[in-house]
């Protein structure tokens, strides 16, 4: 056999790496991104003649386990069906035996290229918007359990998406009673619970809750809070993913006890629910009091000052002219 | 041979097993130890090709392979740490073998090899040298599988396809309508039979990479390595 040139040696290690498509639907475009065991390429739908993401898993994954969440990623997908989760086509195996899923292709910017121009309130409205459909999951007895700024894709349109379901799992318990015959559907088969659920740590460092860190297996959907919290920080500071100072003195008190609350070490401490954590933040928002901040009457008054300026200012203009015509009437 | 059986076989008490296992692992591993140790210590092509058969020599006597835990590092870096170790040690009892003393055991074509580095633009370390050459060790040995599949399914035209178009260093290259002219075939047949061969090359290359990881968690981690193409 003869020797192969080092661009022959490239050019193989390359085109090994490209998804076999034969016998599917779909038509290769391009390289997309690539994640710890897969990568996302666009390809093009020939039947329906549309662009979609195939995440695709990568040869050397090891076939089992990673097979088997990926599949579970394809069916929490269908079950969710939010305009903030990125809706699904299709599952399989490929021709070389690579487990497959085909997603709606999403153009647009992460969150952290979003946020740059947005100004804070901006940026407070865009996390509510990340908390609904992670509420709405979390309603279905799902819990994300990889939130991070990387897995926040802002849409062309303006949505707001919540990405990379590969990580997640059937809730202990789910904060809406009735609602976790869906979940049933998709409850991890032995080897995913290998996987997933005996102990393993997964998740990205700085976003994953410590409950998480540590591997615990009762982890619930406050562990979300927590990284939703981490997303808030990241919001705050705007410093890139996995820096995460300290948020620091110039960040509103209110918010900073926000983000306080839902990243506390223990789960009991933390909002209960999305919803509750972005209660506080459109509260905020509205100049009213957070439950996480329990304001003095110094303060109090300052937000009651700020949030009606107009009255207040009304009013003293017009204790002043009525003071001020008393006096000159007098003389 | 089964998963995990080559390096085991490697350091088995029968002399035969222990033999073809060695042969087996030479086969991957001589042409990264040849340039390693060519380019490290910067030594003659004669001292380099006699290092090399002193080594495999020692593989065989199982000097090297008994001390081998596949849990505490892959076999890859384990051989170079050994080839490291042989060197200095020669170097420090100033005994090193001269050619064809006790120790020609494999036929191994080191002309070649020297013909390889003499057209090879040298950039990287030694180390990333060994580590390059072992991919093409793994692509080479994975054709050679290939090639032995094709010809006994029938399907010699798949693997001739394949070297003509994917192993050829032409700039440009062929198209497929070409290929179908100088072959006599139709244009789709060339890109169903080129489909077939890439995806048969894929599997050899992961089954001879099997054989030559002893763990999963290791065959994933060679596989990264060998496949550790960075796509921009």
């Amino acid at each position: 056999m003869k020797s192969l040139s080092d661009r022959v040696v490239a050019r193989l290690q390359a085109d090994m790496q490209l998804p076999d498509l034969s016998g599917t639907r779909y038509s290769l475009l391009r390289y997309v991104a690539c994640g710890g065991t897969g990568s996302v390429w666009l390809a093009e739908d020939t039947v329906l003649k549309r662009r979609v993401a195939l995440k695709v898993l990568d040869l050397a994954a090891p076939a089992d386990d990673f097979d088997v969440r990926l599949l579970r990623e394809a069916r929490i997908l269908a079950v969710l069906e939010h305009p903030g989760i990125v809706p699904v086509h299709d599952a399989g195996t490929l021709a070389d035996g690579r487990a497959f899923c085909c997603m709606k292709y999403v153009q647009g910017q992460t969150l952290a290229q979003h946020i740059a121009t947005l100004n804070l309130p901006d940026r407070l409205r865009l996390l509510e918007r990340i908390a609904e459909p992670l509420d709405f999951a979390h309603a279905h007895g799902f819990i994300h359990r990889d939130l991070k700024p990387d897995n926040v894709m802002i849409g062309a349109f303006g949505e707001v998406l919540v990405m990379d379901w590969g990580l997640a799992k059937v809730g202990v318990t789910s904060p809406e009673a009735g609602e976790t015959e869906i979940a049933t559907a998709v409850q991890p088969t032995q080897n995913s619970l290998r996987v997933t659920g005996q102990g393993s740590v997964l998740g990205t460092r700085g976003y994953m809750s410590p409950e998480q860190a540590r591997g615990d297996i009762e982890v619930d959907h406050r562990s979300d809070i927590f990284s939703l919290g981490a997303i808030l920080r990241f919001i705050l500071t705007g410093s890139a993913p996995g820096e995460l100072p300290a948020v620091s003195g110039s960040v509103p008190r209110p918010l900073r006890a926000i983000c306080e609350k839902a990243m506390a070490a223990d789960p009991n401490a933390r909002y209960q629910s999305a919803r509750e954590m972005t209660a506080d933040i459109t509260h905020y928002l509205n100049g009213e009091p957070v439950s996480a901040y329990p304001e003095g009457l110094l303060e109090r008054s300052g937000r009651v000052f700020a949030r009606h300026r107009t009255a207040v200012v009304l009013v003293a203009v017009y204790l002043i002219m009525r003071v001020l015509f008393i006096l000159f009437a007098r003389r | 041979m089964t998963r995990h059986s080559l390096v085991l076989a490697a350091q088995s008490n029968d002399p035969a097993t222990r033999s073809r296992a060695i042969e087996a692992i030479a086969a991957a591993y001589w042409r990264p130890v040849y340039k390693y140790v060519r380019m490290k210590w910067n030594i003659t092509p004669e001292d380099a090709a006699d290092f090399t058969q002193e080594f495999f020599t020692r593989l065989l006597e199982k000097e090297f392979l008994d001390s081998y835990e596949s849990s505490k590092g892959r076999l890859r870096t384990f051989l170079r740490t050994c080839a490291d170790r042989l060197f200095m040690n020669q170097a420090r009892d100033s005994k090193r073998l001269k050619r064809g003393v006790g120790s020609a055991h494999l036929s191994l074509d080191f002309m070649e090899a020297e013909l390889e580095l003499a057209t090879e633009l040298r950039s990287g370390s030694p180390e990333d040298s060994f580590d390059k050459e072992w991919v093409r060790s793994i692509f080479v040995l994975g054709l050679a599988r290939l090639q032995a599949s094709c010809e006994s399914g029938g399907k010699l035209i798949h693997f001739e396809l394949f070297e003509r178009y994917d192993l050829e260093d032409a700039d440009p290259k062929p198209s497929y309508a070409q290929l179908a002219a100088e072959f006599g075939l139709a244009t789709t047949d060339v890109t169903n039979y080129l489909a077939f061969a890439r995806r048969e090359f894929r599997r050899c290359v992961l089954d001879q990479l099997r054989e030559m990881t002893t763990s999963e968690e290791e065959f994933r981690r060679e596989a990264q390595a060998l496949l550790g193409v960075k796509f921009t």
